[in-house]
């Protein structure tokens, strides 16, 4: 291991670089430059006094810096100067191989589908086209999308398949084996440690969630964290914010408070980025706008809290696909973008042309959002954020803590140590656990709770800057229903005691499930 | 990561366990791999690939100081240094390790054999080992050649820019005429045609994704 002294210095240089391309780091210029003027400032400690100077006046600035080092601490740690890149990415060899094979299976089935439906992967929209999409951009759910278009699903049985050459997998059950799907044996926390990493959700603390239902007085608790989530607000305070968010946010400041969290701001640039993706999807038309039409009709659509968000999704989604600021997340994702070959008459480019292929579910990481934000270019900057921080992490295979692979062994395993009778029994009817709650990890449980607890749910995301409550809460939804699941005897009726979340209570099951 | 490595030999790896390696069905918990240099080495870095080893002990021949029949001694340098957090998981299970010489317990001065002894206590694992073992000299300040100082700021040694990322300033001149003439080129020739950047007749032709 490097030397710790070095490490710091390194990370400190990576946040300094991240920072000189930040507004902020023009604005604490121009400050420094004006502070030249004052009177304070001598010239024999000129860097100290500045210093001083930038640190008591603009106290709020210091912390959006550190937040915005919050968002560097997502890149991985420098690696060791030896190790390769995808080295530092993914430290895993087998993990690597089954990113890239199960990349491979995506590309070649968007391949096919270009060449069955005859479609170019991206092609100039005609003119009249373009006007036409001009008129329509509000109302893009009017189109009907092409049938033939498949769609992937991400399943259990990919993360089942992953093994690690040289993990020693006993015969037969054991007490001591491990009965579930995901063969690897990854670091993931128990209930102690839980316990000990989320105490602000122990059964001392008041929450969001529980301590403003409607018989208890909003004085004991709701009022006062009112005040408190309106003075962090007006101080743009990121970091209080995200430590704000672990005991919930209130619905009318949770969308400063998760803007604030993630950085994403609406500043006129902003707005411009979003106004040039919009340009770009209505100049070019790309096969994988064909997916995300399919993928919104086939879910959100369907869903009754969120098909009126529908031409929002579009105008997200389709501007997503196009952004290249996006490109950046894989300096730390396993993944790779796929790439294409252009052919001109005189050379050969290799061109990225779509960030992330969309799969079944994509668009219900976006809906949600659409309850908190109605301008598209702040809904497309919190979502883009939100996608490069955490729901990368659910469908690209890694073993990272916050990975699909690490969050469903984080469910089994505390399924089986805390109800080892339930896993038993649905082992053995051929009912895996995990082949019904990996569609709820996947999709963080968007489109499976109601809203209000899935917004609930997603602060903590958000204040822990962790995916691991979803393995919990997948934990805890189970042992809620362990009753239920003991006297089924098939798959399909444990799907069916499972099918239907929109009447749970999100805070209640985790307090109980973690610390009672 | 001080110059280059010295170059040795690394003997294979021998297991320590009771009984024959051969028959038992027992795996053993300990490896030895020994290092051996080809004359005595002052030693900076030692840097390694892991590969499922939890701890790690570093034992190395030392030729004693001031001692003309050439004594050697063992001496410990790095005990049970911890390469997995938990033996059991994955973490730290594939990384890149470096041990530095201000890590060691005793200097690791006039070194003819250097001893990687490997543990790893957990069952889970079906194999361990440790990969790609380099061992770095101490790079002394001071040059080799009696060069008086004033004499060696005369002729500084011209040192590689760090371009960070940018290309080399000397190809890109060289190309530079190149992209002049191509523009002489342009300015004589314009037509009222758009220049798209990558338009083949009005489209982009891609057609297939690469799996490389």
């Amino acid at each position: 291991m490097m030397d710790e002294g070095t490490e710091l210095s390194v990370t400190i240089a990576q946040i300094v670089q991240r920072l000189k391309g930040a507004h902020l780091h023009s604005q604490l210029e121009k400050q420094a430059r004006e502070c030249l003027h004052r009177p304070e400032i001598k010239l024999e400690s000129l860097k100290e006094d500045v210093r001083n100077f930038l640190r008591v006046s603009g106290t709020q600035d210091w912390v959006y810096c550190v937040y915005h080092a919050g968002a560097v601490t997502c890149l991985p740690p420098p690696g060791h100067p030896a190790a390769p890149p995808e080295h530092t990415k993914e430290p895993l060899a087998y993990m690597r191989k089954a990113q890239a094979s199960w990349e491979k299976r995506i590309l070649k089935s968007l391949n096919s589908m270009c060449t069955e439906l005859g479609v170019p992967l991206a092609r100039k929209r005609p003119i009249p086209e373009q006007k036409e999409l001009t008129n329509k951009w509000n109302e893009m759910g009017t189109d009907e999308p092409g049938d033939k278009c498949n769609l992937k699903f991400f399943t259990p049985q990919t993360m089942g398949c992953l093994k690690n050459p040289n993990h020693d997998c006993r015969e037969g059950l054991t007490a001591r084996s491990h009965w579930g799907l995901i063969q690897i044996s990854l670091n993931v926390r128990a209930i102690p440690q839980m316990r000990e990493a989320y105490p602000e959700l122990s059964l001392t603390c008041c929450q969001l969630g529980i301590d403003d239902h409607a018989h208890i007085p909003p004085d004991l608790f709701e009022s006062e964290h009112i005040r408190i989530g309106n003075k962090v607000v007006s101080e743009q305070d990121s970091a209080a914010a995200q430590q704000y968010s672990r005991q919930g946010c209130p619905t009318g400041l949770r969308a400063q408070l998760w803007a604030l969290i993630l950085n994403a701001t609406n500043e006129p640039e902003d707005i411009m980025h979003y106004e040039q993706l919009k340009a770009a999807v209505i100049h070019h038309d790309l096969l994988v706008d064909n997916l995300i039409y399919k993928d919104v009709k086939l879910t959100a659509s369907n869903d009754d809290y969120y098909f009126v968000f529908e031409d929002f999704l579009y105008q997200v989604l389709l501007c997503f696909s196009r952004d290249t600021a996006v490109l950046e997340h894989f300096s730390y994702n396993s993944a790779t973008p796929p790439k294409s070959y252009i052919q001109g008459k005189t050379f050969m480019s290799v061109c990225v042309c779509v960030c992330v292929v969309p799969f079944h579910g994509f668009s219900m990481y976006v809906a949600p959002l659409c309850f908190l934000y109605n301008e598209p270019s702040k809904l497309y900057s919190v979502f883009r954020e939100m996608y490069v921080r955490y729901f990368f992490r659910l469908h690209s295979i890694s073993s990272s803590p916050s990975g699909i692979v690490s969050l469903c062994l984080q469910f089994e395993r505390l399924l089986q140590s805390h109800l080892p009778q339930l896993f038993y029994h649905l082992q053995k009817i051929g009912a895996q656990p995990l082949r019904i709650a990996f569609k709820w990890m996947v999709r963080a449980f968007s489109g499976y709770l109601s809203t209000d607890q899935l917004l609930l749910l997603w602060d903590r995301v958000l204040g822990y800057d962790s995916l691991e409550i979803v393995a919990v809460l997948a934990a805890a939804v189970f042992a809620f229903r362990a009753e239920n699941l003991m006297e089924v005897t098939s798959l399909a009726s444990a799907e069916a005691v499972l099918a239907d979340l929109s009447t749970l209570k999100v805070m209640p099951l985790l307090q109980i499930f973690l610390f009672a | 990561m001080t110059g280059n490595p010295v170059d040795c030999t690394v003997k294979s790896t021998v297991a320590l366990q009771i009984g024959d390696v051969v028959s038992d069905s027992f795996r053993p918990g300990v490896y030895i791999t020994d290092v051996v240099f080809g004359e005595p080495v002052n030693i900076q870095e030692i840097s390694f690939k892991n590969s499922y080893t939890a701890f790690l002990t570093v034992r190395v021949l030392r030729k004693e100081a001031g001692s003309e029949d050439g004594s050697t001694k063992w001496v410990t340098c790095v005990r049970n240094h911890c390469l997995m957090a938990n033996p059991h998981t994955e973490e730290g299970s594939q990384d890149y390790f470096s041990i530095y010489r201000q890590q060691m317990l005793t200097q690791p001065d006039n070194v003819t054999t250097v001893r990687l002894i490997q543990r790893q206590p957990s069952s889970v694992w079906l194999n361990f080992n440790i990969e790609e073992i380099k061992i770095y000299p101490l790079v002394h300040e001071d040059s080799e050649r009696d060069v008086p100082s004033w004499l060696s700021t005369i002729t500084p040694v011209e040192e590689p820019l760090d371009l960070n990322g940018l290309p080399d300033p000397d190809e890109v001149s060289s190309s530079i005429q190149q992209m002049w003439a191509l523009t002489e080129i342009m300015q004589s020739s314009q037509t009222s045609a758009s220049i798209g950047r990558f338009d083949v007749d009005g489209s982009y032709d891609i057609n297939l994704l690469s799996y490389t």
